[in-house]
C-alpha cells in the first residue's frame, strides 16, 4: 500500500469502453472558462462540443473540436477528489485543461474500480493507475499518429492537446487523432512510460474546485437538491432507542392529515444487524413537501419495543469503565518486553486517566437519498454517499437485501455530497429511500431525514477510557508504558463479544515499538449504539490521549516535550518489536520544521494564560506535526490563536490549492470537536441540534500556517491525517497556558486566576 | 389551502400552502424548485438558509411564509445580479474557498449582506457579520480571506496572535 500500487490496473480499465466505440454525448458539465488553472468562470454555461465524443477508454473521451471529457470516478464529499482524480489522467495524457471537462461517475465497480471515499486511500491507490490511464491514453493518440504521418513513434511527442512531429514540427490536434486511436487495442499498462516529474504541467498546480462556480451560483448539485418528476418527499421516524422496533402507530390518522399522500409502517431488513445501520422499523410519511411531511410526524403516535438498549446511559458507561479499571484487564492488545518489571524499577511513574465522548459526524447536508423502486423490478437511486459499494452498509447490500433486487437490477448515481466525515460510508439513507418508494406503491420518493434525526441515528464516534501509566529511569528516559483501555463491545454473530467499529486500540499506537517495554490491554463494555468511523477513525480519539500523555511524562522528566518526542523517536526498536507505518524519521524532520516555524523556542516569553504545545501523528500514511497557540481567559473562555501544521506526505503535492484547504479544514474540525460531545439517557441521544452540539464559528478558527516537507515517497492521501494532532497541540497548549491538564473532552472547567 | 403573493429574485410568485406557518426555504425549495438556499438545521442555528428579505440576511428555515409579506425575497440564484455578490463569488472562487460547498449559499449571502452595509469591513465586522454561518468542512481561513478581497481591503488576518 505505501508505494500505492495495490490497485487493479488490469487491461479491462482501457478496454471496456474502447470497444464500445464513441458517441456518448455530454450533458450537464460546465465548462472551464478563460482560466487555464481549473477555475471556471463564473458565467460558465453548459459544454456543447462541436463533434460528439468518441469513448478511447472507460475515463476518457475526445471530440474533434478538442473537448476532452474524464470521468471522476470516485464519491465527491469536500475532499476535492473530483477534480484532482481526472488532473492525474490529464497529467499524462498532457491534455490542455481548459479544454478539459468532468463527468461524475455513477456507482459502478466493475467498470470503474474501487468508489469510496473513506481512509484518505485516493491519492496512494489512484497515483498510478489514473495516471496510467492518461499514458494509455496518450500512447494510443500518437500510435494513430504515427500511423498517419507514417513515421516511427519515437519521433513523436505531444504538447497539451497535440500530437507534434518533431523534426518537421507538424502538429496534429488530439481532437483529430481521437477516432483513429479508439480503434487501437489497449497497451499493457506494464508497459507504459511515464512523464519525467519535471515535465509536469498540472501535478503540482493549483487547480480550484471544479464545482465551485456552480455552488457559487447556488445550482441543484448535492444530492438533497434532486429531483424527480412525480415524486413525493418522505419523512421517516425510528425509535429513539437504537434497534427499537414499531408495535403500532396511528397511521390512518397521519393519512389523513391535509397535504399527506400516505403514512406507512417500514419493518426492520433482517433480525440482528450488528452494526445497527440497516434498515431499521419506522414510520413514513409521505407528502408533496417536505416540510409538510415532517410537520405531519409531530402528531405520530407509536408504540414502541424499545428492546435491550434502552437503560443505557453515559452515567452507567462512565461508571462502568471507572469500575473496570481497578480490575484485570480482560484481553492483551499488545505488548514487548516486561512492562511490570520496568513500572517496579523505575524512578519515578506517571500515571493518569484519560477519556473522550461519543461524537457525531453532522455533515451539513442532512441525510437524504431519492430513489425509485420500479415496478418492473429494477431501483434507480440518486445519493450522496461514501461508500456505494463496499461491505455490508453499503448502498448496494443494503438495497438489495431489503428489497430482495439482485444487484444488476439496482442503479446508484453519486450525488455530491454536503459533507461526509465518515457518515455516508454508512448508507442506511439509501435503503430507507429505497424500501419506502417501493412501499409507498413504485413511486419515486426523496427521502430527507432531521436534522435532529441525524443527531439520533448517527453511527457515532465512539468515546472511550485510557488509564495510562509510565516509567522513567534514573536517567529520566521512558522505559515503560501501559494503557488499561475501556471501550465499547456488543457480541457478534458467533455471541463473542467484540469491539464496535472505530472502537479500538491500534497494537502498534506509539510509542509501542519504541520504548524498550509496553502493554496495551483492554476491557469491553456492552453498548448498544451504532458506531461508525468519523474522519480519522480511531486517531482522532487515541492521538488526543497518547500524545497528551507524552506531554504530562515529558513535564514529569523535566524536558521540553517537543524536544522529548525527538528523543522518542530516536529510540532503537526494542527487542521482538516490529515497527509498521511511521517513519520516525520523516516525523523528526518535521517536528523540527515545525518546532522552528511556530517560534517554539519563544514560547518561555508568553503571558500567563497563552501557551503553546505540540504533538505529532502518523495515520493514513500522512505524517504530522503541529503547535497550536491558545488563549485562555480567567473565566475560562478559550481560544486557538494559531496552529502551525508541518505534513509529509510524500513527493508529490497533487493541487496544493485544496491539499491546504483540507489541512486548514482538518485543524478546524480537530478544534470544533474539542467543544463537543454526544451523550445517552435512557438509550437515546440526548443532543439534538447545533444548539447543544456546536460546530466551530469564523470568530473562534485560528490562523492557520500550513507546509508540506516534500520527500522521496509515494504521494499519500490528506482528508484525515493532519486532524488528529490538533487536539492534543490544543490541550496541551491549554496546560502551558493555564498549568490545567485536559483528561477528558469536551474541555471544560479550565478558568484559572 | 392559503395562497401567497411574494417576490422572489425580482419576479411575483403566487404560492399555495396548506399551512401558512410553512418556512420561506421550503416555499423557495419545494415549491418554487430553487434548490440553491439549503436546509442544514432547521432550526437557526447554523445559517446554510440564509436569504435576503429587503436586503437583511435572514434565516428563511424558521421565516413563514405568512411573514414575507411585501419583501423582496433575494436567494444565491440570483445574487450575482448585484456588483457586491458578484464580486463575493468571484472572490469566492479566486481564493477557492470551497470544500464540500453546502454551507456557501448562506455564507455569500452573509458577506454580501456585510459588505453593503460595511464596504470596508475588518475582521471583527467579519466575526459579528459571520458567526451564524456555520461551515462544517472548517473553510473559515478563506471565507475571511475572500470577504476581504471582494471588499477590496488587505486580506491579512489581524486578529491577536
Amino acid at each position: 500500500m505505501a508505494d500505492g500500487n495495490t490497485v487493479n490496473t488490469s487491461r479491462r480499465f482501457f478496454l471496456m469502453a474502447s470497444a464500445a466505440g464513441g458517441g456518448l454525448v455530454l450533458s450537464g458539465c460546465v465548462t472551464p472558462g478563460d482560466t487555464t488553472d481549473g477555475a471556471p468562470a463564473l458565467a460558465a454555461t453548459p459544454a456543447k462540443p462541436a463533434a460528439p465524443l468518441v469513448d478511447v477508454n472507460v475515463f476518457v473521451a475526445i471530440s474533434a473540436d478538442g473537448t476532452i471529457r474524464i470521468v471522476a470516478k470516485n464519491p465527491e464529499i469536500g475532499q476535492g477528489i473530483k477534480t484532482m482524480l481526472p488532473m492525474l489522467v490529464a497529467e499524462e495524457l498532457d491534455a490542455d485543461w481548459s479544454k478539459v471537462v468532468l463527468e461524475q461517475a455513477d456507482a459502478n465497480e466493475a467498470k470503474y474500480g474501487r468508489q469510496i471515499a473513506g481512509g484518505s486511500f485516493a491519492t496512494p491507490t489512484h497515483w498510478i493507475p489514473q495516471r496510467q490511464v492518461g499514458a494509455a491514453t496518450r500512447l494510443m493518440l500518437l500510435q494513430a499518429a504515427a500511423a498517419r504521418l507514417n513515421v516511427s513513434i519515437d519521433e513523436l511527442s505531444t504538447e497539451p492537446s497535440m500530437v507534434v512531429h518533431t523534426a518537421t514540427n507538424k502538429k496534429i490536434p488530439y481532437g483529430d487523432l481521437v477516432v483513429d486511436a479508439a480503434k487501437l487495442p489497449a497497451p499493457d499498462p506494464a508497459t507504459l512510460k511515464m512523464k519525467d516529474p519535471k515535465n509536469y504541467r498540472l501535478i503540482g498546480k493549483d487547480m480550484r474546485n471544479w464545482d465551485s462556480p456552480r455552488i457559487v451560483r447556488g445550482e441543484p448539485i448535492f444530492g438533497i437538491d434532486t429531483v424527480v418528476p412525480g415524486m413525493k418527499y418522505a419523512n421517516f421516524v425510528k425509535c429513539p432507542v437504537f434497534g427499537g422496533k414499531v408495535i403500532s402507530a396511528n397511521v390512518d390518522e397521519i393519512k389523513a392529515l391535509p397535504g399527506i399522500s400516505d403514512a406507512f409502517i417500514v419493518k426492520q431488513a433482517g433480525e440482528a444487524l450488528f452494526s445497527k445501520m440497516g434498515l431499521l422499523d419506522g414510520v413514513a410519511i409521505l407528502a408533496d413537501d417536505w416540510w409538510t411531511a415532517k410537520e405531519a410526524a409531530k402528531k405520530l403516535k407509536i408504540v414502541w419495543d424499545e428492546g435491550v438498549s434502552k437503560d443505557e446511559s453515559t452515567a452507567s458507561y462512565d461508571k462502568q469503565a471507572a469500575d473496570l479499571a481497578k480490575g484485570k484487564p480482560m484481553a492483551s492488545v499488545s505488548k514487548t518486553g516486561d512492562v511490570e518489571a520496568a513500572m517496579k524499577g523505575a524512578a519515578k511513574t506517571v500515571e493518569a486517566s484519560y477519556s473522550y465522548p461519543f461524537l457525531s459526524h453532522a455533515p451539513l447536508e442532512p441525510q437524504n437519498t431519492t430513489a425509485h423502486a420500479k415496478a418492473d423490478g429494477t431501483v434507480e437511486i440518486w445519493a450522496p454517499t461514501q461508500r456505494p459499494d463496499l461491505g455490508a452498509n453499503g448502498g448496494f447490500n443494503l438495497v438489495t437485501t431489503a428489497l430482495g433486487v439482485e444487484k444488476s437490477k439496482v442503479t446508484i448515481h453519486l450525488i455530491r455530497c454536503g459533507g461526509g466525515f465518515g457518515r455516508r460510508l454508512d448508507n442506511d439513507y439509501i435503503v430507507e429511500a429505497a424500501a419506502i418508494s417501493k412501499q409507498a406503491g413504485n413511486i419515486p420518493v426523496k427521502l430527507v431525514w432531521t436534522r435532529e434525526q441525524d443527531m439520533a441515528h448517527d453511527p457515532y464516534r465512539p468515546g472511550g477510557y485510557h488509564n495510562l501509566k509510565a516509567a522513567l529511569d534514573k536517567d529520566n528516559k521512558l522505559v515503560g508504558l501501559s494503557n488499561h483501555f475501556v471501550t465499547f463491545a456488543r457480541p457478534n454473530d458467533k455471541n463473542e463479544m467484540t469491539p464496535l467499529p472505530s472502537a479500538t486500540l491500534p497494537p502498534q499506537e506509539f510509542p509501542a515499538a519504541y520504548v524498550p517495554n509496553h502493554a496495551y490491554d483492554h476491557s469491553l463494555i456492552m453498548g448498544g449504539m451504532p458506531t461508525g468511523p468519523l474522519r480519522a477513525p480511531t486517531s482522532n480519539a487515541v492521538c488526543f490521549v497518547y500524545q497528551s500523555f507524552l506531554d504530562e511524562v515529558a513535564i514529569a522528566a523535566g524536558k521540553d516535550p517537543l524536544e522529548f518526542r525527538l528523543e522518542l523517536l530516536a529510540l532503537p526498536a526494542p527487542a521482538g518489536a516490529t515497527r509498521t507505518g511511521m517513519n520516525p524519521q520523516r516525523m523528526s524532520d518535521i517536528l523540527k520544521l515545525v518546532r522552528d516555524r511556530s517560534g517554539w523556542a519563544n514560547r518561555a516569553s508568553l503571558p500567563k494564560g497563552t501557551g503553546m504545545g505540540c504533538a505529532f501523528y502518523f495515520s493514513h500514511q500522512g505524517h504530522f506535526a503541529e503547535v497550536a497557540k491558545v488563549k485562555v481567559e480567567k473565566n475560562g473562555s478559550w481560544r486557538v490563536q494559531k496552529v502551525w501544521c508541518v505534513g509529509d506526505i510524500g513527493s508529490h503535492v497533487i493541487n496544493p490549492i485544496n491539499a491546504h484547504n483540507q489541512a486548514n479544514g482538518a485543524i478546524v474540525d480537530g478544534i470544533s470537536s474539542m467543544y463537543q460531545k454526544i451523550t445517552f439517557d435512557k438509550g437515546r441521544t440526548q443532543q439534538q441540534n447545533f444548539f447543544d452540539m456546536p460546530l466551530l464559528r469564523i470568530d473562534y478558527a485560528p490562523q492557520i500556517d500550513v507546509h508540506f516537507n516534500l520527500t522521496d515517497n509515494s504521494p499519500t492521501g490528506l482528508g484525515e491525517p493532519a486532524l488528529p494532532p490538533v487536539l492534543p497541540a490544543v490541550a496541551n497548549a491549554i496546560f502551558a497556558a493555564t498549568g490545567k491538564r485536559i483528561r477528558s473532552l469536551p474541555v471544560e472547567n479550565i478558568s484559572w486566576t | 389551502m392559503a395562497t401567497y403573493t411574494i417576490t422572489v429574485n425580482g419576479k411575483t410568485e403566487r404560492v399555495e400552502v396548506a399551512d401558512g406557518n410553512m418556512p420561506l426555504l421550503w416555499v423557495l425549495r419545494d415549491k418554487l424548485n430553487l434548490k440553491g438556499t439549503k436546509f442544514g438545521c432547521g432550526v437557526s442555528a447554523c445559517g446554510a438558509c440564509s436569504v435576503h428579505l429587503d436586503g437583511q440576511v435572514t434565516r428563511a428555515c424558521v421565516t413563514p411564509i405568512s411573514s414575507v409579506g411585501a419583501k423582496q425575497v433575494t436567494t444565491i440564484e440570483a445574487i450575482g445580479q448585484t456588483a457586491i455578490g458578484q464580486a463575493v463569488q468571484k472572490a469566492w472562487l479566486d481564493v477557492d474557498v470551497v470544500q464540500c460547498g453546502y454551507c456557501q449559499a448562506g455564507q455569500i449571502m452573509a458577506a454580501t449582506a456585510l459588505i453593503s452595509k460595511t464596504p470596508k469591513p475588518n475582521d471583527k465586522d467579519i466575526d459579528a457579520a459571520m458567526a451564524g454561518n456555520a461551515c462544517r468542512c472548517g473553510t473559515y481561513v478563506r471565507i475571511r480571506k475572500a470577504i476581504k478581497q471582494a471588499a477590496g481591503v488587505d486580506t491579512a488576518d489581524t486578529r491577536e496572535v
